[in-house]
This record gives C-alpha cells, sequence and structure tokens, in this order.
C-alpha cells in the first residue's frame, strides 16, 4: 500500500477517501430532504422520495459490487476499502426505503403483512433488505475476526442475492418501461461475469490469496 | 500487493503518523471535495426526479364553480390546476409524470376531427369545434382514480357522451363503442418507443357508454384543455380506473364486439377490459383498497366504482367483478 510514496514515512494512504465516499453517498439524501422542503418533488411527495431512495439503495449497491472487479481488472487497491461505506449506504437507502413504505401504508400492520406474503413484488424487495440487515451487522471492524474470515466471507456473499432480488423488486416495480431496470441487470451481469472470467484466468493467485472468491 | 487483505478497515487503528504537510492537507482537501461533488452529484443525478414545476401559467389559481353545483358534481376540494396539469400519465408523451407537462407542446389540437362509424345510421367526420357547438358544455366536478393508487377531483368541461351517440343514431347491431386517440409521433414523442401498441384504443359496452356520468370533456377547471389532459377531447368515465378515459380522440367506432384494448393487451392480468374502481380486486403489485389524494400525505379508503356504486352498480349485476376485472 505504500507502493506509490515508498521513500516517505508510512502514511495511511488516500485519508480522504473514505470520508468522501460517506460525505458523497449521503449528498442524495441532503438533496431529497430539501426538494421535500421546497415542494419540488411534486404532486405525490411520498411516491416520490419511495422510488428515490429504492434507487439510491440499488445503484449504491451495484457500486459496492463494483469494488472487486475494479481490483480485478485494473489491480486498483482502493476500491476494497470503500466498499464498507457502499454497502452500508445502500443498507441505509434501503431501509429508508421500507421506511417510506410503511409510512405509505400508515403503518398499517395488516396491509404489510399482505402485502409482503402475497405480492411478489413486495416480497422479494423485502427479503432483499432482510438479507442486508445480517450484512450490516457484521460491517464492523471486529466481526471478521469473530466470525472467522471463512465464516464472514460466506455471509456477505447473500450479498449477490440480495442485489438480485432488489434487481427483480425494481424490475417488477415498473410499469410497461423497463429500461432502467434492465440497464440495472446489465450493469450486475458485467460485474458478475468479471468476476468469474478474471477468477478463471488467474486460478492460482486467487485460490491461494483468496478462498472462495 | 495486487489482493489486499479482507476487509480491514484501516481507519480503525490509529498509529502515530507524520504530520501531512500543508501542501499535502490541499491536495487532500481538494480531492475530498471533488470526490463528494463526483459521487454525490452522480448519484443525484443517476436517481432524482424532481416533480414538474410551473409549465402552465396561472397554476396557482384555484377554480371556483360560480354556478350551483350539478346533479353528478362531488362537493370534496377540487385537486390545485398545477398538480392536475403536472401529474399525468400520457405514454403519448413519455413515462414520466412530468412528461406530458414537458413534451406537451409538440400537440396540434387545432385543426382536428373525429371520425365517426361503425354501427351508426349516420357515420360523419366532424370538425371538433361543430361537434363542440352541438351540445352545451356542463360543468362536472368528478373523482378520478388512477390504477396506481392515487387519486384527484377534476372539474371537467364537457358534454355527455350520450348526447353524441343519439345524434349519430348507433344502429341496432351496436353493442360497444371503441374510442380511439391520435396516432401521429411527430406530435406524440412517446409513440416513437413501441412499449404500447399504438394507437391507444378503448372501449366500454354501450349501456357503459349511454350513462349519465359518462363525459367526452373538451376543458378542465374552466379552461380548455391542456395537452397533459388529452386535449383537445377526451373521454370521463368516472367510475373506472382513469386508463380507460382516453385522451386527444380522433375516432368513435360502434362495433358489435368487444374491442380490443390497448392496456387490456399489453397486460392482461393487470388491466381488465371493465377496470371498474373496486376496492376488493387487487392489482397483482398493489392493494387497490385504498388511494392518495393528491395533495394528501395519508390514505384513504378507496370506494366501490368510485363512489359512483349508487349510479353504476346495476349495469354489472349478475357479473363477476372479480373475473371481468
Amino acid at each position: 500500500m505504500t507502493v506509490r510514496s515508498p521513500a516517505r514515512v508510512p502514511r495511511r494512504p488516500l485519508p480522504w477517501l473514505v470520508p468522501a465516499v460517506t460525505a458523497g453517498g449521503l449528498l442524495p439524501l441532503a438533496v431529497l430532504l430539501s426538494d421535500a422542503w421546497t415542494g419540488a418533488l411534486g404532486a405525490n411527495p411520498v411516491q416520490r422520495a419511495l422510488h428515490q431512495t429504492g434507487l439510491l439503495a440499488l445503484v449504491l449497491l451495484i457500486l459496492s459490487l463494483a469494488c472487486t472487479p475494479l481490483r480485478l481488472v485494473f489491480r486498483w487497491t482502493w476500491p476494497a476499502r470503500i466498499r464498507r461505506a457502499l454497502g452500508l449506504l445502500a443498507f441505509g437507502y434501503a431501509a429508508l426505503h421500507f421506511l417510506i413504505y410503511l409510512f405509505d401504508q400508515g403503518f398499517a400492520p395488516g396491509a404489510v403483512v399482505t402485502d409482503v406474503l402475497e405480492r411478489p413484488f413486495i416480497t422479494v424487495g423485502f427479503i432483499a433488505l432482510l438479507l442486508l440487515v445480517p450484512l450490516a451487522w457484521t460491517s464492523r471492524s471486529d466481526s471478521i475476526r469473530r466470525l472467522g474470515f471463512a465464516r464472514w466471507q460466506r455471509l456477505h456473499q447473500l450479498v449477490y442475492v440480495a442485489v438480485s432480488l432488489a434487481a427483480l423488486h425494481y424490475w417488477w416495480g415498473v410499469k410497461k418501461d423497463h429500461t432502467a431496470p434492465f440497464l440495472a441487470v446489465l450493469a450486475l451481469a458485467a460485474l458478475f461475469a468479471v468476476r468469474r472470467v478474471w477468477n478463471r484466468r488467474q486460478p492460482v493467485r486467487t485460490r491461494a490469496t483468496q478462498p472462495g472468491d | 500487493m495486487t489482493i489486499l487483505p479482507p476487509d480491514r478497515d484501516p481507519e480503525d487503528q490509529p498509529s502515530p503518523r507524520a504530520r501531512p504537510t500543508r501542501r499535502e492537507f490541499l491536495r487532500h482537501a481538494a480531492l475530498f471535495t471533488g470526490t463528494v461533488a463526483a459521487l454525490g452529484g452522480g448519484l443525484t443525478l443517476l436517481t432524482r426526479r424532481p416533480g414538474a414545476v410551473d409549465t402552465t401559467p396561472g397554476e396557482d389559481l384555484v377554480w371556483r364553480p360560480n354556478h350551483p353545483p350539478g346533479p353528478y358534481d362531488t362537493a370534496e376540494a377540487v385537486t390545485p390546476y398545477r398538480e392536475a396539469t403536472t401529474y399525468n400519465n400520457f405514454y403519448e408523451f413519455g413515462f414520466g409524470k412530468d412528461d406530458p407537462a414537458r413534451r406537451g407542446g409538440s400537440l396540434r389540437t387545432r385543426p382536428w376531427t373525429v371520425q365517426i362509424d361503425g354501427e351508426v345510421r349516420r357515420p360523419q367526420t366532424v370538425d371538433l369545434d361543430t361537434l363542440q357547438s352541438w351540445f352545451p358544455l356542463e360543468d362536472r366536478i368528478y373523482r378520478m382514480r388512477c390504477v396506481e393508487a392515487w387519486s384527484m377531483v377534476m372539474p371537467w368541461l364537457g358534454f355527455p357522451l350520450a348526447a353524441l351517440l343519439k345524434r349519430v343514431e348507433p344502429t341496432g347491431q351496436a353493442r360497444y363503442v371503441q374510442f380511439t386517440a391520435l396516432h401521429d409521433p411527430e406530435q406524440l414523442p412517446g409513440q416513437r418507443s413501441g412499449v404500447l401498441d399504438w394507437p391507444y384504443v378503448e372501449g366500454l359496452r354501450l349501456d357503459e357508454a349511454l350513462h349519465p356520468l359518462t363525459l367526452m370533456a373538451v376543458g378542465l377547471q374552466g379552461r380548455v384543455l391542456l395537452p397533459q389532459n388529452g386535449a383537445p377531447l377526451r373521454l370521463v368515465v368516472p367510475w373506472k380506473y382513469g386508463f380507460k378515459s382516453i385522451k386527444s380522440v380522433v375516432r368513435i367506432t360502434l362495433t358489435r364486439e368487444q374491442p380490443r384494448t390497448t392496456w387490456s393487451e399489453a397486460a392482461p392480468d393487470e388491466y381488465g377490459f371493465y377496470a371498474n374502481v373496486n376496492p376488493a380486486v387487487d392489482h397483482p403489485r398493489w392493494s387497490q383498497a385504498s388511494e392518495r389524494r393528491i395533495g394528501e400525505l395519508g390514505r384513504r379508503p378507496t370506494l366501490p366504482f368510485n363512489g359512483y356504486a349508487e349510479g353504476v352498480a346495476h349495469l354489472y349485476a349478475g357479473m363477476d367483478l372479480r373475473q371481468f376485472f
């Protein structure tokens, strides 16, 4: 990690990176709140906020999944350092998305339970959120040590299921025009493909250093 | 160093380090700001969909009827003109709610002719202004319920479809009325996408079409209809979901058979031919039991036939409205 400036005193590289990603990830929330305050969310502000937070959650989740492919393809080391921030931001927006949905349903447990049990569109979104909970919970620094790396990593592979369900939720959620969900699926497919291809190309090194990745 | 150790956060390990130089501090501050702007700005651009604002003049004027309420009027608060003209579904202009208001300017509403044909004794093509002059215009303050579970209160200006149909004299064979909207990708840019099978077609059973609630509207809140609201001539069937009320009508055809309609073709499991507002029959993806009145944050219960059950329920006596949804 000190490759760039080997002659210097060892210093935390890119100290601004994680704070910047966190602040950047929160910026859309600030814009959303300001839009809500000024009435710029339009005639149906609840729905608009619901859509925006849901989309932010999915986009951030996709960005967090882009970290490993970036490392594999370009051999960059910095993406791995912002992965946790991106994942936590995604979880935050997903939770907010769910809260707004609960508000939209008037916090009526009956309506929500019916929705989750009977409407596949809601079911998959809800499962995606549930799957993100243990990942957010074990994002703390000591979690890897406590779980052991292999178990921690297996657990965090749930993100592939979560993001796929989230994309399906998005696909089912739009009426007729599937351009945007299609782009999301395309991005995911590309990221999954990069992992697969690169893991095959360099099997020895990958297996040697990162079992099960 | 190409492979990092697992997600270990260097942030959490405070250790004595050399103080950054002033130059380094400035560089880091610049990199920080740039990254915040790039990521935050990118995310915002990608995901923010602000509501449309101020596309029509005088949008804040709330229309007050200066006449005694009519027999069909609701006394509920009228949806502000601004919301009624900037929050629209009209896929001919795009899928976004604000697309119709933003892109509606490309529609030429004059000259406009309406072709009336099929099972009628007096088929004809008539200029819209002539057609309009045949009937006295009436105000009708109707609830409008979208299939997406939002609703508005709309003061339409128009004439009963029944008056038009009687004038063209349906034959004894006529059982349905088919409506066709304008098909012109030049004027309706949304039609350049093949998402729906253009032109938009809707239909009613003849008794539904002849019902006194069924209106052909040419105005809203005392003003001429704007493109986003279906200018220059649209159908209004207040006890059915909004998509039944076809906009920018150019043709009215009386038929023997039930016409194929755009949405029931596009997604037959979600949108039926009848599309009566029914809180007991859910959309596959959401409940229809409640709705959001535009302008309110909470939800209100949806009424059977959108509150017009007394007037129209008899039209469906003996029908299973779960099957004929």
